[in-house]
Protein backbone atom coordinates (compact mmCIF):
# COMPACT_ATOMS: atom_id res chain seq x y z
CA UNK A 1 0.00 0.00 0.00
CA UNK A 2 1.09 3.43 -0.24
CA UNK A 3 3.78 4.91 1.96
CA UNK A 4 4.21 8.06 2.84
CA UNK A 5 7.36 8.79 1.09
CA UNK A 6 7.05 10.73 -1.75
CA UNK A 7 8.51 9.37 -4.88
CA UNK A 8 6.89 12.73 -7.62
CA UNK A 9 6.70 15.87 -6.46
CA UNK A 10 6.48 18.94 -8.87
CA UNK A 11 6.69 21.81 -7.52
CA UNK A 12 5.22 25.39 -9.95
CA UNK A 13 5.36 22.98 -13.20
CA UNK A 14 4.48 24.93 -16.24
CA UNK A 15 5.32 24.49 -20.02
CA UNK A 16 4.43 26.61 -22.73
CA UNK A 17 4.74 25.29 -26.23
CA UNK A 18 5.03 27.76 -29.40
CA UNK A 19 2.33 27.11 -31.72
CA UNK A 20 2.66 29.09 -35.09
CA UNK A 21 3.84 32.06 -32.63
CA UNK A 22 1.98 32.05 -30.06
CA UNK A 23 2.75 30.87 -27.00
CA UNK A 24 0.52 28.13 -25.35
CA UNK A 25 0.63 26.97 -21.92
CA UNK A 26 0.20 23.28 -21.93
CA UNK A 27 0.35 23.11 -18.04
CA UNK A 28 0.13 25.79 -15.51
CA UNK A 29 1.49 25.84 -11.94
CA UNK A 30 1.13 22.22 -11.71
CA UNK A 31 1.66 20.70 -7.78
CA UNK A 32 1.40 17.12 -7.70
CA UNK A 33 2.89 14.97 -4.80
CA UNK A 34 2.67 11.05 -5.60
CA UNK A 35 3.54 8.51 -2.59
CA UNK A 36 5.96 5.74 -3.02
CA UNK A 37 2.99 2.91 -4.21
CA UNK A 38 0.48 4.67 -5.26
CA UNK A 39 -1.85 3.85 -8.02
CA UNK A 40 -2.37 7.32 -9.75
CA UNK A 41 -4.68 8.29 -12.55
CA UNK A 42 -4.40 11.38 -14.41
CA UNK A 43 -8.05 12.37 -15.92
CA UNK A 44 -8.57 14.45 -18.36
CA UNK A 45 -9.55 15.04 -22.06
CA UNK A 46 -7.44 15.62 -25.03
CA UNK A 47 -4.96 18.45 -25.37
CA UNK A 48 -5.75 19.02 -21.20
CA UNK A 49 -1.97 19.07 -20.80
CA UNK A 50 -1.69 15.22 -19.14
CA UNK A 51 0.86 13.80 -21.72
CA UNK A 52 2.64 17.29 -21.13
CA UNK A 53 2.63 16.17 -17.61
CA UNK A 54 3.37 13.04 -18.06
CA UNK A 55 6.70 13.75 -20.49
CA UNK A 56 7.45 16.52 -17.75
CA UNK A 57 7.44 13.46 -14.73
CA UNK A 58 9.29 11.14 -16.94
CA UNK A 59 12.32 13.37 -17.44
CA UNK A 60 11.25 13.08 -21.81
CA UNK A 61 10.88 16.91 -21.88
CA UNK A 62 11.86 20.46 -20.02
CA UNK A 63 9.34 22.39 -17.99
CA UNK A 64 9.52 26.08 -18.68
CA UNK A 65 9.04 26.76 -15.02
CA UNK A 66 9.44 24.70 -12.25
CA UNK A 67 10.78 21.16 -11.11
CA UNK A 68 10.12 17.85 -10.92
CA UNK A 69 11.47 15.54 -7.88
CA UNK A 70 12.15 11.97 -8.74
CA UNK A 71 12.98 10.45 -5.39
CA UNK A 72 13.81 13.99 -4.03
CA UNK A 73 16.43 14.46 -6.92
CA UNK A 74 15.50 17.48 -9.24
CA UNK A 75 15.39 16.36 -12.99
CA UNK A 76 16.37 20.24 -14.55
CA UNK A 77 19.88 19.64 -12.47
CA UNK A 78 20.73 15.80 -14.09
CA UNK A 79 23.31 15.96 -17.29
CA UNK A 80 22.47 13.76 -20.34
CA UNK A 81 23.95 10.49 -18.83
CA UNK A 82 22.37 10.93 -15.44
CA UNK A 83 18.32 11.59 -17.19
CA UNK A 84 19.40 8.08 -19.10
CA UNK A 85 20.16 6.55 -15.66
CA UNK A 86 17.18 7.68 -14.44
CA UNK A 87 15.17 6.31 -17.14
CA UNK A 88 16.81 3.01 -17.76
CA UNK A 89 16.80 1.95 -13.92
CA UNK A 90 14.10 4.42 -11.93
CA UNK A 91 11.22 4.33 -14.07
CA UNK A 92 9.47 2.29 -16.55
CA UNK A 93 7.31 3.52 -19.66
CA UNK A 94 4.71 2.21 -21.02
CA UNK A 95 2.55 4.19 -24.21
CA UNK A 96 -0.28 4.20 -26.24
CA UNK A 97 1.31 3.02 -29.17
CA UNK A 98 2.96 -0.28 -27.36
CA UNK A 99 6.49 1.06 -28.98
CA UNK A 100 8.13 -2.24 -29.09
CA UNK A 101 11.18 -2.34 -31.23
CA UNK A 102 10.15 -4.30 -34.70
CA UNK A 103 12.96 -6.14 -35.23
CA UNK A 104 13.39 -7.63 -31.59
CA UNK A 105 11.23 -10.50 -30.22
CA UNK A 106 9.21 -10.16 -27.31
CA UNK A 107 12.01 -11.60 -24.82
CA UNK A 108 14.93 -9.09 -26.89
CA UNK A 109 12.28 -6.06 -26.27
CA UNK A 110 12.52 -7.14 -22.35
CA UNK A 111 16.18 -7.56 -22.13
CA UNK A 112 17.13 -4.38 -23.84
CA UNK A 113 16.60 -2.25 -20.95
CA UNK A 114 19.02 -4.75 -18.81
CA UNK A 115 21.25 -4.74 -21.86
CA UNK A 116 21.34 -0.75 -21.36
CA UNK A 117 21.88 -1.09 -17.62
CA UNK A 118 24.88 -3.26 -18.32
CA UNK A 119 23.28 -6.84 -16.38
CA UNK A 120 25.54 -9.80 -18.02
CA UNK A 121 23.62 -11.46 -20.71
CA UNK A 122 22.68 -14.71 -19.00
CA UNK A 123 20.98 -12.21 -15.76
CA UNK A 124 19.13 -10.36 -18.34
CA UNK A 125 17.83 -13.52 -20.17
CA UNK A 126 16.62 -14.96 -17.03
CA UNK A 127 14.84 -11.56 -15.64
CA UNK A 128 13.19 -11.09 -19.14
CA UNK A 129 11.42 -15.06 -19.06
CA UNK A 130 10.77 -14.45 -15.86
CA UNK A 131 8.86 -10.83 -16.62
CA UNK A 132 6.79 -12.36 -19.20
CA UNK A 133 5.88 -15.27 -17.56
CA UNK A 134 4.33 -12.78 -15.22
CA UNK A 135 2.54 -10.81 -17.61
CA UNK A 136 0.90 -14.17 -19.08
CA UNK A 137 3.40 -14.60 -22.25
CA UNK A 138 5.63 -17.34 -21.18
CA UNK A 139 5.07 -18.97 -24.07
CA UNK A 140 5.66 -16.35 -26.91
CA UNK A 141 9.15 -15.32 -26.01
CA UNK A 142 10.21 -15.50 -29.49
CA UNK A 143 8.00 -13.80 -31.58
CA UNK A 144 8.10 -10.56 -33.08
CA UNK A 145 5.80 -7.56 -32.07
CA UNK A 146 4.07 -7.75 -35.54
CA UNK A 147 2.89 -11.92 -34.76
CA UNK A 148 1.42 -10.40 -31.57
CA UNK A 149 -1.94 -9.04 -30.95
CA UNK A 150 -2.27 -5.56 -29.78
CA UNK A 151 -3.24 -6.51 -25.78
CA UNK A 152 0.09 -9.43 -25.97
CA UNK A 153 1.82 -6.63 -27.41
CA UNK A 154 1.22 -3.98 -24.41
CA UNK A 155 2.14 -6.64 -21.81
CA UNK A 156 5.33 -7.21 -23.42
CA UNK A 157 5.40 -3.53 -22.66
CA UNK A 158 4.71 -3.74 -19.18
CA UNK A 159 7.15 -6.35 -18.75
CA UNK A 160 9.99 -4.40 -20.43
CA UNK A 161 8.94 -1.78 -18.30
CA UNK A 162 9.75 -3.73 -15.31
CA UNK A 163 12.91 -5.20 -16.41
CA UNK A 164 15.02 -3.15 -14.06
CA UNK A 165 13.07 -2.82 -11.22
CA UNK A 166 11.71 0.82 -11.42
CA UNK A 167 10.46 2.68 -8.32
CA UNK A 168 7.97 4.11 -10.77
CA UNK A 169 5.77 2.66 -13.95
CA UNK A 170 4.59 5.50 -16.22
CA UNK A 171 1.52 4.55 -18.76
CA UNK A 172 0.36 7.16 -21.54
CA UNK A 173 -3.01 6.02 -22.45
CA UNK A 174 -2.17 2.17 -21.92
CA UNK A 175 -5.35 0.74 -23.33
CA UNK A 176 -5.87 3.87 -25.58
CA UNK A 177 -5.99 1.06 -28.45
CA UNK A 178 -6.97 -1.71 -27.20
CA UNK A 179 -10.37 -2.82 -26.92
CA UNK A 180 -12.67 -2.90 -23.75
CA UNK A 181 -11.75 -6.95 -23.12
CA UNK A 182 -7.79 -6.12 -23.62
CA UNK A 183 -8.23 -2.89 -21.97
CA UNK A 184 -9.37 -4.52 -18.23
CA UNK A 185 -6.99 -7.02 -18.83
CA UNK A 186 -4.01 -4.91 -19.06
CA UNK A 187 -5.74 -2.42 -16.53
CA UNK A 188 -6.31 -5.37 -13.72
CA UNK A 189 -1.99 -6.77 -14.78
CA UNK A 190 -1.61 -2.99 -13.71
CA UNK A 191 -3.10 -3.11 -10.33
CA UNK A 192 -1.93 -6.45 -9.96
CA UNK A 193 1.82 -5.40 -10.44
CA UNK A 194 0.89 -2.22 -8.33
CA UNK A 195 0.14 -4.31 -5.46
CA UNK A 196 2.53 -7.92 -5.70
CA UNK A 197 5.34 -5.75 -6.28
CA UNK A 198 4.58 -2.44 -4.94
CA UNK A 199 5.79 -0.83 -7.72
CA UNK A 200 4.42 3.19 -8.02
CA UNK A 201 1.97 3.78 -10.96
CA UNK A 202 0.81 6.90 -12.63
CA UNK A 203 -1.19 6.61 -15.31
CA UNK A 204 -2.40 9.43 -17.76
CA UNK A 205 -5.80 8.09 -19.57
CA UNK A 206 -9.17 9.08 -20.42
CA UNK A 207 -10.49 5.46 -19.50
CA UNK A 208 -13.07 5.55 -16.77
CA UNK A 209 -12.32 1.75 -16.46
CA UNK A 210 -9.30 3.37 -14.60
CA UNK A 211 -11.14 4.85 -11.91
CA UNK A 212 -12.17 1.24 -10.27
CA UNK A 213 -8.34 0.51 -9.29
CA UNK A 214 -6.54 3.80 -8.88
CA UNK A 215 -6.10 5.41 -5.46
CA UNK A 216 -6.10 8.94 -6.42
CA UNK A 217 -7.36 10.62 -9.27
CA UNK A 218 -5.73 13.41 -10.53
CA UNK A 219 -8.69 15.35 -12.72
CA UNK A 220 -7.04 18.19 -15.50
CA UNK A 221 -8.45 20.68 -17.27
CA UNK A 222 -6.49 23.29 -19.63
CA UNK A 223 -2.95 22.33 -18.13
CA UNK A 224 -4.54 22.47 -14.14
CA UNK A 225 -5.37 20.39 -11.65
CA UNK A 226 -9.06 20.70 -11.43
CA UNK A 227 -9.76 18.20 -8.52
CA UNK A 228 -7.86 15.69 -6.86
CA UNK A 229 -10.08 12.49 -5.61
CA UNK A 230 -9.33 9.96 -2.99
CA UNK A 231 -9.84 6.62 -3.11
CA UNK A 232 -12.46 7.47 -0.64
CA UNK A 233 -14.53 9.84 -2.85
CA UNK A 234 -14.17 7.24 -5.29
CA UNK A 235 -15.84 4.54 -3.93
CA UNK A 236 -19.18 6.38 -2.40
CA UNK A 237 -21.28 4.22 -4.67
CA UNK A 238 -19.67 1.14 -3.76
CA UNK A 239 -19.71 1.11 0.31
CA UNK A 240 -17.36 2.49 2.94
CA UNK A 241 -15.49 -0.35 3.61
CA UNK A 242 -11.95 -0.09 1.26
CA UNK A 243 -12.47 4.05 1.68
CA UNK A 244 -12.17 3.65 5.75
CA UNK A 245 -8.63 1.88 5.16
CA UNK A 246 -6.99 4.78 2.84
CA UNK B 1 16.64 -2.40 -3.33
CA UNK B 2 14.56 0.94 -3.73
CA UNK B 3 17.08 2.52 -1.31
CA UNK B 4 19.49 2.37 -3.85
CA UNK B 5 17.35 4.17 -6.63
CA UNK B 6 17.84 7.86 -4.24
CA UNK B 7 21.27 7.64 -5.61
CA UNK B 8 21.55 8.70 -9.23
CA UNK B 9 24.88 8.15 -11.08
CA UNK B 10 25.58 8.42 -14.71
CA UNK B 11 24.39 6.04 -17.39
CA UNK B 12 28.05 4.67 -18.98
CA UNK B 13 27.04 1.42 -20.51
CA UNK B 14 27.31 1.41 -24.42
CA UNK B 15 26.46 -2.13 -25.40
CA UNK B 16 28.55 -1.90 -28.80
CA UNK B 17 27.44 -5.66 -30.26
CA UNK B 18 23.72 -4.70 -29.36
CA UNK B 19 23.67 -1.57 -31.60
CA UNK B 20 26.01 -3.92 -33.94
CA UNK B 21 23.33 -6.71 -34.02
CA UNK B 22 20.28 -4.04 -34.74
CA UNK B 23 22.10 -2.03 -37.09
CA UNK B 24 22.30 -5.61 -39.16
CA UNK B 25 18.69 -6.49 -38.80
CA UNK B 26 17.87 -3.42 -39.68
CA UNK B 27 19.68 -3.43 -43.26
CA UNK B 28 18.08 -7.23 -43.31
CA UNK B 29 14.29 -6.01 -42.72
CA UNK B 30 14.39 -3.60 -45.03
CA UNK B 31 16.86 -5.13 -47.64
CA UNK B 32 15.46 -4.18 -50.49
CA UNK B 33 15.91 -0.15 -49.50
CA UNK B 34 19.24 -0.98 -48.34
CA UNK B 35 20.19 -2.78 -51.64
CA UNK B 36 19.41 0.56 -53.49
CA UNK B 37 20.86 2.55 -51.28
CA UNK B 38 24.30 0.41 -51.46
CA UNK B 39 23.85 0.16 -55.19
CA UNK B 40 24.45 4.32 -55.42
CA UNK B 41 27.56 3.86 -53.26
CA UNK B 42 28.73 1.07 -55.26
CA UNK B 43 28.02 2.50 -58.96
CA UNK B 44 29.90 5.67 -57.43
CA UNK B 45 33.26 3.42 -56.55
CA UNK B 46 32.58 0.86 -58.97
CA UNK B 47 33.53 4.21 -61.86
CA UNK B 48 36.47 5.38 -59.84
CA UNK B 49 37.85 2.17 -59.97
CA UNK B 50 37.09 1.73 -63.51
CA UNK B 51 38.80 5.16 -64.42
CA UNK B 52 41.98 3.96 -61.97
CA UNK B 53 42.07 1.00 -63.71
CA UNK B 54 42.28 2.67 -67.26
CA UNK B 55 45.05 4.84 -66.06
CA UNK B 56 46.83 1.76 -64.70
CA UNK B 57 46.79 0.40 -68.11
CA UNK B 58 47.60 3.99 -70.20
CA UNK B 59 50.76 3.76 -67.36
CA UNK B 60 51.30 0.14 -68.57
CA UNK B 61 51.46 1.01 -72.04
CA UNK B 62 53.68 4.19 -71.64
CA UNK B 63 50.50 6.18 -72.96
CA UNK B 64 50.61 10.17 -72.37
CA UNK B 65 47.70 11.30 -70.95
CA UNK B 66 46.61 14.93 -71.65
CA UNK B 67 46.38 17.41 -69.13
CA UNK B 68 42.16 17.97 -70.45
CA UNK B 69 41.28 14.44 -70.02
CA UNK B 70 42.62 13.96 -66.94
CA UNK B 71 41.22 16.96 -65.45
CA UNK B 72 37.91 15.82 -67.16
CA UNK B 73 37.74 12.76 -65.47
CA UNK B 74 38.39 14.28 -62.17
CA UNK B 75 35.35 15.88 -62.80
CA UNK B 76 33.60 13.13 -63.72
CA UNK B 77 34.10 11.36 -60.86
CA UNK B 78 33.85 13.80 -58.34
CA UNK B 79 30.73 13.90 -59.63
CA UNK B 80 29.89 10.36 -59.22
CA UNK B 81 30.90 10.25 -55.90
CA UNK B 82 28.63 13.63 -55.05
CA UNK B 83 25.52 12.35 -56.43
CA UNK B 84 26.32 8.23 -54.96
CA UNK B 85 27.05 10.67 -50.90
CA UNK B 86 23.71 12.53 -51.48
CA UNK B 87 21.61 9.22 -52.39
CA UNK B 88 23.46 7.72 -49.18
CA UNK B 89 22.38 10.98 -46.78
CA UNK B 90 19.03 10.91 -48.34
CA UNK B 91 18.48 7.22 -47.39
CA UNK B 92 19.84 7.56 -44.05
CA UNK B 93 17.67 10.53 -42.99
CA UNK B 94 14.83 8.25 -44.47
CA UNK B 95 15.54 5.78 -41.65
CA UNK B 96 16.25 7.51 -39.17
CA UNK B 97 12.75 9.74 -39.64
CA UNK B 98 10.69 6.47 -39.93
CA UNK B 99 12.32 5.23 -36.86
CA UNK B 100 11.85 8.97 -34.59
CA UNK B 101 9.50 7.04 -32.20
CA UNK B 102 11.61 3.75 -31.94
CA UNK B 103 14.75 6.49 -31.14
CA UNK B 104 12.77 8.03 -28.54
CA UNK B 105 11.49 4.68 -27.19
CA UNK B 106 15.39 3.46 -26.94
CA UNK B 107 16.11 6.87 -25.31
CA UNK B 108 13.49 5.97 -23.11
CA UNK B 109 15.13 2.10 -21.54
CA UNK B 110 18.12 4.17 -21.07
CA UNK B 111 20.03 4.23 -24.49
CA UNK B 112 22.38 7.16 -24.56
CA UNK B 113 22.62 9.52 -27.21
CA UNK B 114 25.46 8.00 -28.54
CA UNK B 115 24.05 4.61 -28.43
CA UNK B 116 21.84 5.66 -30.75
CA UNK B 117 24.55 7.49 -33.02
CA UNK B 118 26.30 4.66 -33.44
CA UNK B 119 23.75 2.18 -33.79
CA UNK B 120 23.19 3.97 -37.47
CA UNK B 121 26.85 5.15 -38.16
CA UNK B 122 26.86 1.31 -38.13
CA UNK B 123 24.00 0.76 -40.06
CA UNK B 124 25.61 2.98 -43.01
CA UNK B 125 28.95 1.72 -42.67
CA UNK B 126 27.86 -1.89 -42.83
CA UNK B 127 26.49 -0.83 -46.18
CA UNK B 128 28.75 1.72 -47.63
CA UNK B 129 31.99 -0.76 -46.56
CA UNK B 130 30.50 -3.76 -48.20
CA UNK B 131 29.01 -1.63 -51.76
CA UNK B 132 32.17 -0.29 -51.73
CA UNK B 133 34.35 -3.38 -51.84
CA UNK B 134 31.99 -4.64 -54.26
CA UNK B 135 32.29 -1.47 -56.50
CA UNK B 136 36.04 -1.78 -56.26
CA UNK B 137 36.23 -5.27 -57.85
CA UNK B 138 33.01 -4.48 -60.18
CA UNK B 139 34.28 -1.52 -61.46
CA UNK B 140 37.60 -3.11 -61.89
CA UNK B 141 36.89 -6.19 -63.39
CA UNK B 142 34.85 -4.81 -65.82
CA UNK B 143 37.22 -2.00 -67.11
CA UNK B 144 40.07 -4.89 -66.98
CA UNK B 145 37.73 -7.01 -69.13
CA UNK B 146 37.45 -3.94 -71.62
CA UNK B 147 41.32 -3.75 -71.82
CA UNK B 148 41.43 -7.24 -72.35
CA UNK B 149 39.08 -6.96 -75.21
CA UNK B 150 40.07 -4.16 -76.77
CA UNK B 151 43.66 -3.89 -76.28
CA UNK B 152 45.09 -7.33 -75.83
CA UNK B 153 45.16 -9.64 -73.06
CA UNK B 154 48.75 -9.02 -72.92
CA UNK B 155 48.36 -5.46 -71.34
CA UNK B 156 46.82 -7.10 -68.14
CA UNK B 157 50.51 -8.95 -67.72
CA UNK B 158 52.35 -5.66 -67.83
CA UNK B 159 50.09 -3.72 -65.19
CA UNK B 160 51.90 -2.58 -61.78
CA UNK B 161 49.34 -4.31 -60.01
CA UNK B 162 50.88 -3.43 -56.80
CA UNK B 163 49.66 0.08 -57.17
CA UNK B 164 46.75 -0.75 -58.96
CA UNK B 165 45.55 -2.33 -55.62
CA UNK B 166 46.87 0.05 -53.48
CA UNK B 167 44.63 2.35 -55.13
CA UNK B 168 41.59 -0.01 -54.90
CA UNK B 169 42.01 -0.04 -51.33
CA UNK B 170 42.01 4.05 -51.42
CA UNK B 171 38.83 3.80 -52.95
CA UNK B 172 37.04 1.72 -50.86
CA UNK B 173 38.34 3.85 -47.71
CA UNK B 174 36.86 6.73 -49.31
CA UNK B 175 33.91 4.57 -49.71
CA UNK B 176 33.43 4.00 -46.69
CA UNK B 177 34.71 7.66 -45.56
CA UNK B 178 31.80 9.23 -47.75
CA UNK B 179 29.07 7.31 -46.39
CA UNK B 180 30.61 7.79 -42.72
CA UNK B 181 30.17 11.60 -43.47
CA UNK B 182 26.62 10.73 -45.19
CA UNK B 183 25.08 9.34 -41.81
CA UNK B 184 26.78 11.32 -39.16
CA UNK B 185 24.27 14.35 -39.88
CA UNK B 186 21.12 12.21 -39.86
CA UNK B 187 22.07 10.37 -36.68
CA UNK B 188 22.75 12.96 -34.90
CA UNK B 189 19.59 14.59 -35.40
CA UNK B 190 18.07 11.75 -34.26
CA UNK B 191 20.12 10.88 -31.11
CA UNK B 192 19.67 14.95 -29.84
CA UNK B 193 16.26 15.12 -30.15
CA UNK B 194 14.16 14.98 -26.73
CA UNK B 195 12.62 11.61 -26.39
CA UNK B 196 9.11 13.69 -25.51
CA UNK B 197 9.64 15.34 -29.26
CA UNK B 198 10.48 12.05 -30.89
CA UNK B 199 7.70 9.82 -29.54
CA UNK B 200 5.69 12.65 -30.58
CA UNK B 201 6.69 11.98 -34.48
CA UNK B 202 3.40 10.46 -36.63
CA UNK B 203 4.47 9.65 -39.83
Amino acid sequence: MASNEYVVRTKDLSKEFMLGGVPLRALDNVQLDIRRGEYVSIMGPSGSGKSTLFNMIGGLDKPTHGTVFINDVDMAQLDAQELAYLRCRTIGYIFQTFNLIPVMTALENVTLPTVFAGVPTDEGIERGIELLNIVGLGERLHHKPSELSGGQQQRVAIARSLANNPAIILADEPTGNLDLKTGKEIITLLKKLNQEQGVTIISATHDLKMLDVSDRVVWIRDGRIERIEERADLDIKVGEMEGVES
Amino acid sequence: MQEQQHRIERQVHLPLSKAFEIALRNIRIRFGRSMITASGILLGIAFLATVITQIAAQNALNIEVTEELRMRNIWLVTLALLMSTIGITNSMLMSVTERFKEIGTMKCLGALDRFVVTMFILEGMLMGVIASVLGAVVGAGVQLLAIGFGQGWSVIGKLDWGVLTGRLGLCILLGGGLTFLATIAPAYRAAKMPPAAALRVEI
